[in-house]
């Protein structure tokens, strides 16, 4: 297929909503126009469709190498383009951990091999994510690596961060943070207050997150490097970056789905697919979170997608594992829970999940503009539908949203120009 | 009415409550005549799965059982597959495989006889799981509380001790509060957990605020690995400072009685003066019971579909 008309489709811009034809040619967005007369090219019918750019999903886990049973590159590219994810950034908590130049190439190459979605690594900041020393930062960004992060487990000593912002900004490699401290923590499974106690589950306080948000917001301010907040959650987390903005700090930072779709009150049947770390909060927390969206504190929507065997979650509550299998379920919960209700307009989700992520790690993407690549997305808003977990092309099946009604189905994924997903 | 199981208090109605203790008083009444061969469960089976040490639970579960002569059989954890690696839920696919009509579980998580309960079709008791609910001890307390007084409504309660791991004090404050008594509890800031006061329980801010006028003083056991855990610096500054002793115990009402699920830590939060005075009923707690556990599983047993059995 050499050249391909998107026609009849409304467009959504990062600033505009319009209806408008698209072009593609060489993999590459050749026309935008409100009429282009399909001569001498194939046709995709997007009559009644939304046509968006490729979402960017800067914070996924595809377990690849090492975890192979709960989800490898090629099931969890397959899950992404079905989620209308055209760009995935994969964290390095692999087996063995992705802190080096040869590990970022295998998931390059493997990313490149399956050929779906487009697959970029991010490194670990130390060595073994162990937190002592850094980890090969200009050798992986050199292998592909487009950001440094110690995900799943926290960078605990103060200085050991403040060395990784300074020495990842020579290479103009962000520093992507999970806050989390363990201390704070001491074995908790889900949010500290009203639920747990009710539960008798043990909690995990909102300080566990915020103090080390404050700490890396602090670093960030005083060194003048970017640092960026992995996967908010709490009320108290989303004042402490806006303030920060607001002083001209250079932090930005992200939230998923399940932090602005459910409250802790889930937890009350023990089901384990809805231990997330962190994990789901409060009502003011939720309201939180959106208003943080909605202004811009927060800058962008991720997964965190966290796909598990099913054994790992068909436990206690305490054993099972922490994490969600979001990445088909993203969009249509963003778009039901944000747009639907009017808390966010269209443009604003699409800044949210495309435009923001590219811009932050400097991806190419991020909006429909001549010239660009064609990663785009077209989805039907019109449609309903219940997520059903057997859907998943995942091989994590474990998702809290189980029977959930939402709107917002993909029809179709393009990844510079080829369909790679087709409802 | 009493579903298949008993899983906590918090969703069981007053009414049911009140059904197991009047049918508590009857068991409790054979036991005193030493019929310990009753008929109720003969040709059941109660297993009893235990994943913590326990000797009063255990055993008084186990003695309920039979005297009501139903078969049973006793896991622990120690000795099971569990310790080869098998899964609580494959656990009870086995149990159930072997035709048991109800099982006790008694768990260092919360929550682990509710999953239990979805995969097998025996009965689950909950023996008390992790930090959650311990039912059949606040059926016990009551027991023991309407005995003495002749109804819960209108008692003052005070729970002191390790309120924020004591799944002992949720199910007390479940139950009390659809009874009609009041709840007060009072622990060190390190040990009261969040969100209680919302659960129902007046949180006192001072020992004699909690002991004032108390119709009941329910202590609670301080655990050793508390202390370890950094949670109050000694045990000697525990008891000083949140213990009870006489002194303290006579702001309580003057007909007050003394209560505590066992097993004590003399000193530290009862003082031996306290639990061996008259009014304590520790011991009568635990002949209590084996009367309460009898009423449950005669209940369960009953209720399960026209009270056949797992065939």
């Amino acid at each position: 297929m050499n050249k391909l008309l998107i026609k009849n489709g409304t467009v959504v811009f990062p600033d505009t909503t319009k209806k408008c034809d698209i072009l593609i040619e060489g993999g590459k967005i050749k026309k935008i126009s409100e009429e282009i007369a399909a001569e001498g090219c194939d046709v995709l019918d997007a009559a009644g469709l939304h046509v968006f750019p490729g979402l960017i999903d800067m914070h996924v886990h595809l377990r690849e190498p090492g975890y192979e049973y709960k989800e490898d590159i090629a099931s969890g590219s397959a899950a992404a383009v079905r989620g209308g994810f055209t760009q995935v950034c994969c964290m390095p908590n692999t087996n063995p951990v992705c802190d080096n130049a040869a590990v970022v190439g295998y998931i390059v190459s493997r990313g490149k091999a399956v050929n779906l979605t487009k697959v970029h690594p991010i490194g670990a900041i130390t060595v073994g994510e162990r937190g002592e020393q850094l980890a090969e930062i200009g050798k992986m960004k050199d292998a592909g690596a487009v950001a440094v992060s110690d995900d799943g487990k926290p960078v605990s000593d103060a200085r050991m961060m403040r060395l990784a912002m300074e020495y990842a900004s020579d290479f103009g490699m962000l520093c992507l943070s999970h806050c989390e401290d363990k201390s704070l923590v001491d074995g908790g499974v889900v949010n500290e207050g009203y639920h747990s106690t009710l539960a008798g589950l043990k909690g995990i306080p909102r300080a566990a997150e915020e103090v080390m948000i404050a700490r890396e917001i602090v670093l960030a301010e005083t060194l003048g490097k970017r640092v960026h907040i992995c996967h908010v959650s709490t009320k108290g987390g989303v004042q402490m970056l806006r303030e920060a903005k607001a002083r001209g700090v250079k932090v930005t930072a992200e939230t998923c789905p399940h932090y602005f779709t459910l409250t802790d009150e889930i937890i009350l049947s023990y089901d384990t697919n809805s231990k997330v770390n962190p994990p789901v909060r409060e009502e003011e927390d939720v309201a939180a979170i959106i208003e943080g969206l909605r202004d811009g504190t927060l800058d962008c929507i991720v997964t965190d997608h966290a796909p598990h065997h099913r054994d790992e979650k068909n436990v206690e509550y305490n054993l099972a594992a922490f994490g969600i299998s979001g990445i088909e379920t993203s969009f249509s919960l963003s778009y039901t829970n944000l747009v639907k209700t009017g808390k966010l307009t269209l443009n604003q989700l699409v800044q949210c999940m495309s435009t923001a992520p590219a811009n932050i790690l400097n991806l190419e993407g991020g909006s429909l503009i001549e010239g660009q690549v064609a990663d785009i997305m077209v989805a039907d808003l019109n449609e309903k539908y219940r997520i059903d977990s057997k859907d998943f092309v995942s091989k994590g099946k474990n998702t809290p949203f189980e029977g959930m009604e939402v709107y917002g189905r993909i029809k179709f994924t393009l990844v510079d120009g080829d369909i790679k997903y087709r409802d | 009415m009493l579903g298949k199981d008993l899983l906590g208090l918090y969703n069981v109605s007053a009414e049911d409550i009140t059904l197991i203790l009047d049918t508590a008083v009857g068991m409790k009444k054979l036991l005193t005549q030493n019929l310990k061969k009753l008929p109720h469960l003969q040709g059941r089976t109660v297993t009893t799965l235990f994943y913590e040490n326990s000797t009063r639970t255990r055993c008084s579960f186990e003695l309920a059982a039979k005297y009501l002569g139903a078969g049973t059989v006793n896991i622990s954890a120690s000795s099971s597959s569990v310790q080869k690696g098998e899964t609580l839920i494959d656990t009870g696919y086995t149990l159930d495989a072997m035709k048991n009509d109800v099982i006790v579980i008694r768990h260092p998580m919360g929550g682990a006889p509710h999953i239990l309960a979805r995969h097998v079709k025996a009965s689950i008791v909950n023996g008390g799981d992790g930090m959650n609910e311990h039912p059949t001890q606040a059926l016990l307390d009551f027991f023991t509380m309407r005995e003495k007084f002749g109804t819960l409504k209108g008692l003052k309660v005070a729970i002191l001790g390790d309120i924020k791991h004591s799944r002992v004090a949720k199910s007390n404050l479940f139950g009390l509060s659809k009874l009609g008594a009041e709840v007060v509890m009072y622990a060190p800031a390190t040990l009261m957990p969040q969100g209680i006061d919302r659960l129902g329980a007046k949180v006192a801010k001072s020992r004699a605020e909690a002991l004032a006028g108390a119709n009941v003083v329910m202590g609670l056991r301080i655990q050793l690995e508390r202390q370890q855990g950094g949670l109050f610096p000694t045990l000697s500054e525990y008891n000083k400072y949140y213990g009870v002793n006489e002194d303290l115990l006579r702001l309580a009402d003057k007909d007050c009685i003394v209560m505590h699920p066992g097993p004590v830590n003399r000193g530290v939060e009862l003082t031996s003066e306290v639990i061996d005075a008259g009014n304590s009923k520790i011991t009568e707690q635990v002949l209590n019971g084996v009367a309460v556990r009898m009423a449950v599983l005669f209940l369960l047993v009953k209720n399960r579909q026209g009270g056949e059995k797992n065939e």
